[in-house]
């Protein structure tokens, strides 16, 4: 055990591989947090579509949110990897691959939570907000996804923990995170052993924390229950 | 050489580009298909700008089929093992954390909240790469003789995913109310008779879908194992992609045998789940969380 190896590389690790500041781009966090912010986004158009009455919007999203939740996360990242470059027809920098590939994976996920929370929305209230004459855009907007997305906080946040974890896989495709940093230390100091458990850590904190805050939050939330024991 | 010879339409609609590093050949001259497909190559051509050679031939002209059958094997391998230690690891601590001992629920606790809250990704590596540091020199030796990719992939995918079923199992159980036990107590059954005839039948169909969806990430997470050179399905796809630069059809074909596995799966067990419910009991134990 030298544990040498973590003081002496811990700037390089935490600020170039988990924030992403330095001469590689990346960042674990640099990718998580917008990932999050744009994944909700699509994943609130995807789960209204699916509950569209028009067959032609209600099938491609129910399509592909199927699609998508039957395929390991590898082999999504895999195909946009092959396919964003091909359509922009110049190579894009892995960053932006790995953007777009946990944006529109975890839009599929986020977007069945947000399809529960609607449906959990009682029928009344849908009745109610077309009986004082609102339009489905307001009715959508000021009554139903407010209580929709309350409802639904505590899963949002577990699936924002999930896609934190997922992150590293954006090591794969070579893009700097925390992972593809402790990879690169590992290849020059040899302590594997230290680095990745040292990893295991910087991880462990946040997403520890996260799963403590929806903890939080869904008791606050929910006054009836207790805490649970 | 050209798909023709396989019996497949070359120039069929184009949607992808043909000067790209991903793409061998572009056809030249007069194919049949050219004419026919003329149409749609013109609108994918108008709108997109770029075609692509497809060549599913790919697939199945020797090595190639092999490797994906092989791969899918591995994956079922992979995932069967990793699934049987999971559980069994899953069952283990779930039951330990509602155990009235504080130190074996502190212990149970522990394991679930560390090993579930960090990427599996690292721990493969740390199974993989760091591991075996450790371990005495005999032992090291053993299993790099034993095919080490393949136990360290068993070990990282198990505990991780143990740690994350023993939540299914704990919820399970603890998703029954206590008044069934005092139920059956008073109709004169034991504690034995009692979970054996009441308590462990419903908790086993309440954690049925939990443990269903938990069972199909285990599956897909197999293919991390890739990443320590585990010759799993999405290693193979990798594989011929790498070999015959036909991305598309490589991805494809992965991509389909996950999804028939994923949803042939979630089919069978929508199947059980609805045979062995439970009239008038609409309450599920809760989902898994990440």
């Amino acid at each position: 055990m030298d544990w040498a190896v973590i003081t002496s590389n811990a700037k390089f690790l935490l600020l170039q591989g988990l924030v992403g500041i330095g001469r590689f781009g990346g960042g674990t966090l640099a990718l998580a947090i917008p990932a999050i912010l744009l994944g909700f986004v699509v994943g609130i158009i995807l789960g209204l579509s699916r509950l569209a009455q028009r067959p032609w919007i209600h099938y491609p999203a129910a399509t592909y949110i199927e699609l998508i939740r039957g395929i390991p996360l590898v082999m999504v990242i895999f195909w946009f990897w092959f396919i964003v470059p091909l359509i922009l027809r110049r190579p894009v920098p892995e960053y932006w691959i790995a953007l777009t590939a946990f944006v529109m994976f975890e839009g599929a996920y986020i977007g069945e939570i947000v399809r529960g929370g609607i449906q959990s929305v009682p029928r009344g209230q849908v009745d109610a907000a077309t009986a004082t004459g609102l339009n489905y855009r307001q009715m959508m907007w000021n009554i139903i996804l407010p209580q929709a997305i309350r409802n639904i906080i505590p899963s949002l946040v577990t699936q924002f923990i999930v896609l934190f974890k997922d992150t590293s896989l954006a090591s794969i495709i070579g893009m700097m995170d925390l992972t593809k940093a402790a990879q690169t230390v590992t290849a020059r100091e040899l302590r594997p052993f230290e680095m990745y458990l040292f990893i295991a850590v910087v991880y462990w904190v946040f997403t520890y924390s996260m799963s403590r805050f929806s903890q939080w939050l869904e008791v606050r939330m929910s006054p009836e229950k207790a805490p649970a024991s | 050489m050209c798909a023709c010879e396989a019996g497949l339409p070359v120039e069929f609609p184009v949607i992808f580009t043909v000067n790209n590093v991903f793409v061998g050949q572009k056809s030249n001259g007069a194919s049949p298909y050219r004419v026919r497909s003329f149409f749609t190559a013109m609108v994918f051509y108008g709108f997109l700008g770029f075609s692509y050679d497809f060549r599913w031939s790919v697939l199945w002209t020797p090595p190639h089929g092999s490797w994906l059958i092989d791969g899918l094997f591995m994956t079922l391998r992979l995932s069967a093992m990793s699934w049987i230690i999971a559980v069994l690891l899953g069952i283990l601590f779930g039951a330990l954390r509602t155990v009235p001992f504080r130190p074996l629920r502190i212990l149970s606790t522990a394991y679930v909240e560390f090993f579930r809250n960090v990427p599996l990704l690292v721990w493969l590596f740390f199974w993989y790469f760091g591991a075996p540091e450790v371990l005495p020199a005999s032992i090291r030796q053993w299993l790099i003789r034993h095919g080490m990719e393949f136990s360290c992939a068993v070990a990282g995918i198990s505990i991780y995913h143990g740690a994350r079923i023993s939540e299914v199992i704990r919820a399970g159980i603890q998703s029954i109310p206590k008044t069934q036990l005092e139920a059956g107590l008073s109709t004169g059954l034991s504690v034995t008779q009692t979970y054996r005839l009441i308590i462990i039948p419903i908790a086993l169909r309440l954690i049925v879908p939990p443990i269903t969806n938990e069972s199909l990430n285990l599956l897909k997470n197999t293919s991390l194992a890739m990443t320590i050179g585990v010759g799993e399905l999405t290693f193979a796809t990798r594989q011929i992609e790498t070999y015959t630069a036909k991305a598309f059809e490589a991805f494809t074909a992965g991509t389909l045998i996950y999804l028939a596995l994923c949803l042939g799966i979630a089919y069978v067990m929508n199947r059980v789940e609805r045979k062995f419910a439970i009239p008038g009991l609409i309450v599920r134990a809760g989902r898994a969380e990440h």
